[in-house]
């Protein structure tokens, strides 16, 4: 009875209490009591779940036809890794989301993690590619879906972060030589699309090469990416640069402390800890980013998705469904980083607490 | 090589083109020698003693620190921040670090004392400015008093031969004031060699046995306690003594 009387007084409160707000919380309700069942009944009462392209085509405009991703879910994930071999891009996916659960974590945190680090990404590449142990070779330009989104992201990510940071440090330097470099760097890369890097790494940059030279389409991509991450990533970290009081600069200084003693010890934690929302915001962009390596001939998830729709005429109409599907699998990475950056946060703030 | 801890021969500052902050300084400090500089805002005196351990540097003139001049050599100013401790009037301690993280650091880092020999010379010092038992908290969990305690608990982890004060009194309330003057006498009875820029006329009276007053970039007076107070010299000193002992 009280909880009746509580949730009645809460809705008075919270949503008529005046006849603005009575008037959007009407208006709203209708939106919701109009767009909710409809939905529903879309995606859940009128789908079709089976990998059954006559009934997708029967309920085409009232029910969502699920039967696309049932029937492709394994070339959108693994793209045009061959079929009899996906064994191998799953295991090697799970040991990679397994290190990197693992570096998420603070018991983790140790001397070895590094070594664990080449160690698991050396496994990796030994799966995927093959060659060697008896598995078949895979050339890289055959890796797709999921695992090179994975792979991409989070190597984009380990390899544009120690970059920025020199990025930032060069571009609040009192030298100006690294000054100069650092600026004209970050902003020559911000003033092009990714697209455009993407496109000389993996075309122009061939060109430029001696005759029988060739470095892996695969690693040139990569290194476009770290570049261009490092690039906006270097500014979010030069702005936490920018917060911390020169007293600490003085204080350490006076201590006797290095440049690089002070940077690793005082100025970094600091500058770091209060940009963490903005390095994970970049962090999360660049686990999107990855699709754009499509235009190159890469197929990772949202490619292998297209190759996988568009190639059979029957499934094409559906490929909305498919798109939903990834969409879905991105939001999951992309929630988790954000989760994961709310508890960095709470870490990062101990000391601020009075 | 001269008899004296710190020497100021014919220094000149001056801050971008037009604005000399430092006029002419010649100045001796004998070893274990206690001085309080005071004066009005905007005089200098924080400048001076700023460039005795390059915090800001001169550029004219000869400044010599325990027989090492100071310059753009990186490796002889390395060697006289390590006899040189510091405290500053926001304390300037590391929010992001433990109080005990912030008295072990420079040990650990400069001095390549293991961490606990260095816990082990923190603690002696915290419980030397009476602050032990916040050993574990972090800075901002504290009042301003036991803030400035502990920062030179941390000067003083690296043994310094000579200590800085840059008005340090001068951003705490005034009933935390004295906890920071009875470790700072407490000190000075130690025979440290003590630099100390403050406003704290008693102080300067039972402690010091120099007052330097600096006007305008210049030093324009310096006296034994006694005599600078009883009998100033200048017209500047008598009007600036009169201002801040009548309040």
């Amino acid at each position: 009875m009280l909880q009746t009387q509580d949730t009645l007084a809460w809705i008075r409160t919270n949503l008529f209490s005046t006849w603005f707000n009575s008037g959007i919380t009407l208006a709203l309700g209708a939106l919701l009591l109009y767009t909710v069942p409809q939905a529903w009944g879309w995606a859940i009462s009128h789908a079709v779940w089976g990998a059954d392209v006559e009934q997708c085509n029967a309920a085409r405009g009232t029910g969502a036809c699920w039967g696309v991703v049932a029937e492709k879910y394994r070339p959108i994930i693994f793209g045009r890794y061959p079929f009899e071999e996906q064994w191998r891009p799953l295991l090697a996916t799970l040991l990679l989301m397994a290190l990197l659960l693992a570096s998420c974590m603070r018991v983790f945190w140790c001397k070895w993690l590094g070594a664990l680090w080449v160690v698991v990404l050396a496994a990796f590449f030994i799966l995927m590619h093959g060659g060697l142990l008896g598995l078949a070779l895979v050339e890289t330009g055959l890796w797709g879906g999921l695992p090179l989104t994975i792979l991409l992201a989070s190597l984009s990510v380990v390899g544009a972060f120690p970059l920025a940071v020199l990025l930032a440090l060069g571009r609040v330097s009192e030298l100006p030589v690294f000054k100069t470099l650092c600026t004209v760097y970050v902003e020559l890369i911000r003033g092009v699309p990714l697209i455009s890097v993407l496109f000389m790494a993996s075309f122009l940059f061939p060109l430029f090469m001696p005759e029988g030279f060739s470095i892996d389409v695969l690693l040139r991509v990569l290194v476009a990416m770290v570049l261009f991450a490092a690039a906006y990533l270097s500014e979010v970290i030069r702005g936490g640069l920018q917060a911390i009081p020169r007293g600490q600069y003085e204080a350490a200084a006076s201590l006797g402390l290095t440049y690089w003693q002070m940077q690793r010890k005082i100025i970094l934690p600091q500058a770091l800890a209060t940009v963490v929302p903005g390095i994970m915001n970049n962090f999360i962009s660049t686990f999107k980013d990855t699709s754009l390596v499509t235009i190159v001939s890469l197929y990772e998830l949202t490619g292998s998705l297209d190759l996988a729709v568009n190639s059979q005429p029957d499934w094409m109409p559906y490929k909305l469904e498919g798109y939903l599907f990834i969409a879905a699998i991105y939001f999951v990475f992309c929630f988790s980083l954000s989760r994961y950056s709310q508890w960095v946060e709470q870490q990062v703030n101990r000391g601020k607490v009075h | 090589m001269s008899d004296y801890m710190i020497e100021f021969a014919k220094v000149n500052k001056w801050y971008g083109n037009h604005f000399h902050v430092l006029r002419d300084i010649d100045l001796q400090v004998r070893k274990g020698e206690r001085i309080v500089i005071c004066g009005p805002s905007g005089s200098g005196k924080s400048t001076l003693i700023r460039c005795i351990n390059r915090l800001e540097s001169h550029q004219q003139g000869k400044l010599t620190v325990d027989g090492i001049e100071l310059s753009d050599d990186v490796k002889a100013l390395n060697t006289v921040r390590r006899k040189v401790g510091m405290v500053f009037q926001q304390f300037n301690l590391f929010p992001h670090l433990t109080v005990l993280e912030n008295l072990t650091l420079a040990p650990i880092q400069v001095n390549k004392l293991s961490k606990t020999e260095a816990e082990e010379r923190a603690m002696t010092q915290l419980q030397r400015v009476q602050i032990a038992e916040q050993a574990h908290k972090y800075p901002l969990q504290l009042s301003g008093g036991q803030q400035q305690r502990v920062a030179i608990a941390r000067t003083l982890c690296l043994t310094p031969q000579i200590l800085l004060f840059d008005e340090p009194t001068s951003a705490l309330d005034p009933e935390m004031i004295k906890e920071v003057l009875d470790v700072m006498t407490e000190l000075a009875e130690q025979g440290i060699t003590m630099l100390c820029v403050t406003h704290e006329m008693g102080f300067a009276k039972s402690v010091a046995d120099r007052v330097i007053f600096m006007d305008q970039g210049q030093i324009v007076e310096e006296n034994n306690p006694h005599d600078f107070f009883s009998r100033p010299r200048s017209e500047r000193t008598r009007e600036f003594l009169t201002k801040i002992l009548t309040h």
